[in-house]
């Protein structure tokens, strides 16, 4: 098993936000996660890399368990991908791809740019190499910053909802790129509500409400015969069927 | 005019072979200043409640007190418990000091300006809190405050002729000799005003070009 | 031994005191009077007088207070007789301005323009209109970046000892030299006395602003 995520509570004050999550991953899966705001998947996300610790439950990846003590090495297995991109203002394309391999996993300076350059060039953008983020679009800049995690040759992806902070014309260009990690065998979980892109790479989906996985399954069943009311409910919101086949 | 001119032609050259004590007396004290203002920063930033009160407590007192009871104290005082300072190396302690605890203020203000998820995106990467500081926020935060610290060198500029007070032999002690000397008051100091603010102008010049330099799209 | 020493000298240092606030009142009036006064010209005036007040600031805040003191003192004197006091009212005055200029300047030009225009459409005269209208919101704005200038003319004045004003860092010197020591202690008292005037002097301005607060007005952040 390569993520193995153990009965993950958080509470922030008084609200409970998660109530004892489990899920798991084999290597070249990809997962999707949905469900309505506020049922804590972004949480859920932040806590598997320890962004935002969790206050009960284990994250275990390749059978080790993620500790305060091995966190900085655990999480250069484990990319996150922001909503909000949060590339670094002060640093070209380029070398917002090479900090990573050049500060974290020591590699040369001109090892680092090669390979940066590599990363760009699967996400469509080594043209743009030179540009500050300031000077790319939004969906540019999701693709950097997915380069960016990929250069960090994680096991796996987690993309906390790429493409909701994105003007409607500019998630298309992400999404194939994510579409082209999945096919390529990437080990990927996202938050997202891009059913396209669900529907056609994902090999399950992970349905979250109140702070419990409520369903999980491949999407052809969860989207076209939802088990509960609050999927079915969900689902038809978000425009999909949601009527039971 | 061309009395004044031929004044200035006759005593400049004495006046400005002060000129490297000044520049080294302001470069001394800006580079201290740098980097005990870091220091302090980081200790009102991230310090436990001790290290925090402890550097709260000192950018105040040296924020609320004049610089010239500040280089006395060094320089006259000190030396009771038995601590002595030449006059060139206590005015660049004295002037250190005292811009440490205004830059710490302006490195303070920079790093809390920079976004959270800045940090964030650098602590999911797997670097450690002080690489993320090192590698992703300071180089940010530098940035952003050139244009406050420019003015800090530029005021600290002017600040190194308090050294004067101390027999510091800088350009306005000199100036001042020649006073003595020639009893043409008004001229020589007028020539001084003069000095300053070519040296200051130039300095603005030279800060503005840098920050240009630096400049990154969106900082 | 220490604490009568410090009681002793006490009133000598009060006096110091008391002079180095006379001089931060007329040089901060002075500031003000001409500060405002350049401020004026140099939004509303013709561009000539713009560009001199431009020049007069750049000239007076590339100058360091000490060489204006200088200037001031044995300068001027060359021609007319003015006291040491009187010389460090001018100098640090005049440098205050320049200083003050700049804050009300930018106080004034961040009142929207909106304000003129609907106060123009009344009726009001200009003169009228930044009497009544602007100023009265420029100056509320200004409270806050004028605590600073305070703070900084407040620490100027122990400069003044340079040109001989018997304000309270001379009268430290004059103490330590007739005691023959207790150098440390005397300094730090004097620090000590800076120090609370300073924090006063800020907390009374802060009041004020507090006091003349308007709902619309609360700009003054953490910032």
């Amino acid at each position: 098993m390569l993520l193995k995520v153990e009965n993950i509570h958080k509470r922030y004050d008084e609200t409970e936000v998660l109530k004892g999550v489990s899920l798991e991953m084999e290597t070249g899966q990809s997962k999707v996660i949905m469900g309505p705001s506020g049922t804590g998947k972004s949480t859920l996300l932040r806590c598997i890399n320890y962004l935002t610790p969790p206050d009960e439950g284990r994250v275990l990846v390749e059978g080790t368990e993620i500790t305060s003590r091995n966190l900085n090495r655990m999480r250069e297995k484990l990319a996150f991908v922001f909503q909000d991109f949060n590339l670094f203002t002060h640093l070209r394309a380029v070398d917002n791809v090479a900090i990573g391999p050049r500060k974290i996993r020591g590699m040369s300076r001109r090892a680092a740019h090669e390979l940066a350059m590599r990363e760009l060039e699967r996400v469509g953008l080594s043209e743009r190499s030179h540009a500050y983020p300031a000077e790319l679009s939004g969906g540019q800049q999701q693709r950097v910053s997915i380069a960016r995690a990929l250069a960090m040759e994680p096991k796996i992806i987690l993309f906390d909802e790429p493409t909701s902070a994105l003007d409607p014309e500019l998630t298309g260009e992400v999404i194939a790129v994510m579409k082209q990690l999945a096919s390529e065998g990437m080990t990927m979980l996202l938050v997202s509500h891009e059913v396209g892109f669900a529907r056609q790479a994902a090999d399950e989906i992970i349905f979250m409400d109140g702070g419990h996985i409520l369903e999980q399954g491949p999407p052809a069943q969860l989207f076209d015969a939802p088990q509960h009311e609050r999927t079915r409910q969900f689902l038809s919101r978000i425009g999909q069927g949601g009527e039971a086949a | 005019m061309s009395e004044f001119y031929a004044f200035a032609v006759e005593h400049l050259p004495y006046i400005l072979e002060g000129l490297p004590i000044t520049l080294g007396l302001w470069v001394l004290a800006m580079t201290i200043g740098a980097a005990f203002g870091l220091v302090l920063a980081w200790a009102r930033l991230y310090g436990n409640t001790l290290v925090y009160g402890a550097a709260t407590v000192y950018v105040e007192l040296f924020r609320g007190t004049p610089m010239l009871v500040q280089m006395l104290f060094i320089y006259l005082g000190l030396p009771e418990v038995g601590i002595v300072f030449d006059p060139f190396t206590a005015a660049v302690i004295a002037i250190g000091l005292n811009t440490s605890a205004y830059q710490a203020e302006y490195f303070r203000g920079a790093i809390r300006s920079i976004p959270r998820g800045q940090m964030q995106a650098a602590r999911a990467m797997g670097m450690t809190p002080l690489q993320g500081l090192r590698w992703i926020v300071l180089p940010q935060a530098l940035r952003r405050v050139i244009p406050q610290w420019s003015n800090e060198a530029i005021l600290e500029l002017k600040y190194t002729s308090i050294a004067y007070a101390i027999g510091v032999s800088e350009i306005t002690a000199r100036a001042e000799k020649v006073g003595y000397e020639t009893f043409m008051f008004f001229e020589v100091f007028l020539l001084l005003a003069l000095v300053y603010i070519v040296l200051t102008g130039t300095v603005a010049q030279v800060l503005l070009y840098l920050e240009k330099r630096t400049a990154v799209p969106g900082l | 031994m220490i604490v009568e020493i410090i009681i002793s000298q006490m009133p000598y240092l009060l006096h110091g005191l008391w002079v180095a606030l006379q001089l931060l009142a007329c040089l901060l009036a002075l500031g003000l009077v001409l500060g405002l006064s350049l401020a004026l010209l140099e939004v509303y005036g013709h561009w000539t007088l713009r560009w001199l007040g431009i020049l007069f600031e750049r000239i007076f805040r590339g100058i360091p207070a000490i060489v204006l003191l200088l200037l001031f003192y044995y300068g001027v004197t060359d021609f007319v007789e003015i006291g040491s006091f009187m010389a460090a009212v001018l100098a640090l005055g005049l440098r205050s301005a320049a200083y003050q200029s700049q804050i009300f300047r930018g106080c004034i030009l961040s009142v929207p323009p909106g304000q003129m225009q609907a106060a123009r459409a009344m009726g009001m005269s200009k003169m009228k209109a930044v009497r009544d209208i602007v100023l009265p919101q420029a100056l509320r704005l200004s409270i806050g970046p004028w605590t600073n200038e305070f703070s900084s003319e407040m620490k100027a004045t122990s400069l003044a000892y340079v040109i001989g004003v018997v304000e309270l860092t001379r009268q430290a010197k004059y103490i330590i030299s007739s005691t023959q020591g207790n150098i440390l202690i005397v300094f730090a008292v004097v620090a000590a006395l800076y120090f609370i005037f300073n924090r006063l002097g800020n907390w009374g301005l802060y009041k004020l602003e507090k006091k003349l607060a308007v709902p619309g007005f609360e700009q003054r952040g953490d910032a």
